[in-house]
């Protein structure tokens, strides 16, 4: 009879010793190794501590999470957190009712939070103009080149000497085909790599108010001079053959892993599957670029994706999202998601910590995108994009190039199109977040 | 004429058909009437910010050039899926229905198509044919000597998904050929033979008469498909490129609702497709219906 007494006591007390954590949700698009990783960091911060435990829930494609959110806070269902992809950014920022900004978020729960130990090229694209952080930046990559050395040495050309400008690249890329490949360079995502990234890099606008970061009255500019120079030049070396075009997004991906080309442009992000995936020994290089372009090379822009705060929840779940978040930061967690998955770490420490864990020696392409982004403190033209039905205004930058390489309309006219018509999308998006 | 039934208290039919009601009210109507309402309306996703806008979404689609090229894209596509599916399958069922050596081999190989899921079937295309990479683009490149790169050919690329979703169809249409085949009386077609009817008279004159009611279901059946089903075939394969050559009309309301968030102009595009399936569905039941002969 005592003993059983005792035992419910023991019970008891037990119960109230492990009371329920106060538990949200946190919905993402990672699948993969990139979810399993995601998994693993949302268990290791559950176990770190027993107040809160954060659920991460898979919700298919970038778009399909993003949607799955939009629909959740409409019908008053909205995670706590949600990863949403770069090209989001800017619908985000604008559903202001929806969006509960990082920086307020780490104030109200006093989270130790410090913007500076974070790398600026990453945060900045994710901030307001003076610099507040409003979103997490979460999984982060950026464009590089990456060149296939057995490729290089086949054509004569030094596999250690990567072409730094374009120039140069266009030069090595003929050799490369007419050492029998069938074709010298190629390269993914036109939109991101060849007109955001290769804007930045040369720090020239891709849009006005600051690419979009001064509000909803920007517009698209990147039918300049050197957008449209760089165009010609693809456009001539594609209908030489140097240029291969192998589709839109990261479609172009085989062809260079089934060596039909020497040279491509892609994200540091497809750095694992690039390596799975060719049989030969590649290298990884920065960006070339113009060398008449003063100030260039600047420094890359980042894609991925970032976590954001939604509202409609309570203070403890917030004080809960506001650990996790410190929790995030932390260099060994970085420096584990780093070398884990191939995406970038996002604090400065965490770069010292992989390169000290000698990640770098067996890994040195992630390194360089690291160092491309560091390159230079970002610039007005260098901070990043942020224009509304962006995912738009890329299809229509899709369409177009190719109807530029189907030789339907030349290559200044084309840039001109995908301008118009992306200005007359923001048209809308400002009428209606003025 | 045929006997009335009459349902002993008023009530009760309504109560029978409630539950079919409720199906289509919550899942066809609601949305219907959804898509209607927001098409008035520019709004940003999360529904923060409303702005009345009347008919400008559908002027913005009306004044758009390519739209209407849409248009055409979807309705040669559609039809051509629809044909080419109807005419291999009828071929192949009749071919199929003879008595043949393996007989049951060659149906079930036949059927099997269909049980590929539309999204891998759009991916299988795509390996085979892909310019850079694809093993049959490579023996036409190699051995044909075709200059085959459907990524930058739009000719090229329309027959690809034509192909890639007739391909699918085929296998649907087989099953239906087949069994409407097997419905055909032998003693009328022995007859016929023995009143010196060749094959081909035989063919036109008395199965395919006894294959209309099949062939018109299937008729409609495909043009909705080809209109409305084909978009994972879109996406996987050419995500309606080059340019814009491929894109089919549910896809650009997929692409502009899903991908882009434009809430509002993607509303329009399904009202505009709403009239159209109504339309359609008109059209075939009061003039093709009445050549059929059931």
């Amino acid at each position: 009879m005592k003993r059983s007494a005792a035992i419910i006591a023991a019970l008891a007390l037990g119960a109230a010793l492990s009371a329920e954590p106060v538990t949200f949700e946190f919905w993402h698009a990672m699948a993969g190794t990139n979810g399993d990783v995601t998994q693993k960091i949302c268990d290791d911060f559950n176990a770190s501590q027993s107040d809160y435990k954060v659920v991460p829930v898979f919700k298919g494609s970038y778009a399909d999470t993003m949607n799955a959110g939009i629909a959740a806070f409409r019908a008053g269902q909205a995670p706590a957190i949600l990863q949403v992809y770069e090209v989001g950014t800017a619908t985000m920022m604008a559903a202001k009712g929806a969006v509960k900004p990082v920086y307020q978020l780490m104030a109200e729960n006093n989270a130790k939070f410090d913007p500076k130990i974070y790398i600026p090229a990453i945060t900045g694209y994710y901030s307001t103009t003076e610099g507040k952080m409003v979103a997490m930046p979460f999984n982060s990559s950026t464009a590089v080149m990456y060149y296939n050395k057995e490729a290089f040495t086949k054509a004569g050309l030094d596999p250690n000497k990567p072409p730094v400008t374009w120039p140069e690249l266009f030069a090595d890329a003929k050799k490369i085909k007419e050492a029998g490949y069938p074709g010298g360079f190629t390269t993914s995502w036109i939109s991101w790599i060849q007109l955001e990234n290769f804007s930045a890099w040369h720090n020239v606008p891709f849009g006005t108010l600051s690419n979009g970061f001064g509000g909803p009255a920007a517009r698209l500019t990147f039918n300049g001079p050197l957008q449209v120079q760089h165009f010609t030049n693809m456009y001539n070396l594609a209908k030489e053959g140097v240029f291969i075009y192998g589709g839109r997004e990261n479609k172009a991906d085989p062809v260079f892993t089934s060596g039909q080309v020497g040279i491509y442009f892609a994200s540091i992000g497809g750095y694992g599957s690039i390596k799975s995936a060719s049989k030969f020994d590649f290298g990884v290089a920065r960006l070339p670029y113009y060398p008449e372009v003063k100030g260039a090379p600047q420094n890359s822009i980042i894609g991925g994706a970032a976590l954001w705060v939604l509202t409609g929840k309570n203070a403890a779940v917030y004080k809960g999202v506001a650990d996790f978040f410190t929790y995030l930061s932390r260099p060994e967690v970085q420096a584990y998601f780093h070398e884990k998955t191939g995406y970038l770490p996002i604090t400065t420490a965490a770069y010292d910590l992989a390169k000290s864990q000698g990640f770098y020696k067996a890994n040195p392409g992630p390194e360089v995108a690291i160092l491309q982004l560091l390159n230079k403190t970002p610039t007005a033209n260098s901070m990043g994009i942020r224009f509304g039905y962006m995912p738009q205004i890329r299809e229509y930058e899709d369409q177009v190039w190719e109807d530029i390489l189907a030789g339907k309309i030349a290559p200044k006219a084309g840039l001109d199109k995908m301008v118009e018509l992306g200005n007359a999308k923001l048209a809308e998006f400002e009428r209606l977040n003025k | 004429m045929a006997k009335q039934y009459e349902f002993p208290s008023k009530g009760l039919p309504y109560l029978l058909v409630l539950p079919q009601m409720i199906v289509v009210v919550l899942f066809f109507f609601w949305p219907s009437i959804q898509a209607v309402w927001q098409s008035f309306f520019l709004q940003d996703p999360f529904g923060g910010r409303v702005l009345f806008v009347g008919f400008e979404n559908y002027a913005n689609l009306f004044m758009d050039k390519s739209y209407a090229a849409s248009f055409l894209t979807s309705t040669v596509f559609a039809v051509a899926v629809a044909m080419s599916a109807l005419v291999i399958a009828l071929f192949l069922a009749v071919q199929a229905n003879r008595k043949i050596a393996g007989a049951t081999f060659y149906k079930t190989m036949l059927i099997w198509p269909y049980a590929v899921a539309t999204l891998i079937a759009g991916v299988l295309w795509l390996f085979m044919f892909n310019p850079n990479v694809g093993v049959i683009a490579w023996v036409l490149q190699r051995k044909l000597g075709v200059n085959w790169n459907y990524l930058l050919d739009s000719n090229q690329a329309f027959l690809l998904i034509t192909l890639a979703a007739s391909w699918k169809q085929v296998a649907y249409n087989f099953v239906f050929f087949l069994a409407g085949l097997q419905s055909v009386p032998a003693t009328l077609l022995e007859a016929a033979a023995i009143d010196g009817a060749g094959p081909a008279k035989r063919f036109w004159t008395i199965v395919f008469p006894f294959l209309s009611p099949t062939t018109f279901y299937l008729l409609v059946m495909n043009l909705v498909y080809g209109f409305f089903e084909t978009f994972p075939i879109v996406h996987q394969v050419t995500a309606g490129g080059p340019g814009k050559a491929t894109e089919i009309l549910v896809y650009k309301v997929w692409r502009d609702g899903v991908i882009n968030l434009d809430l509002g102009g993607s509303s329009a595009q399904s009202v505009i497709l709403m009239f159209l399936v109504i339309a359609l569905t008109v059209f075939q039941f009061r003039f093709i219906e009445r050549r059929v002969t059931y």
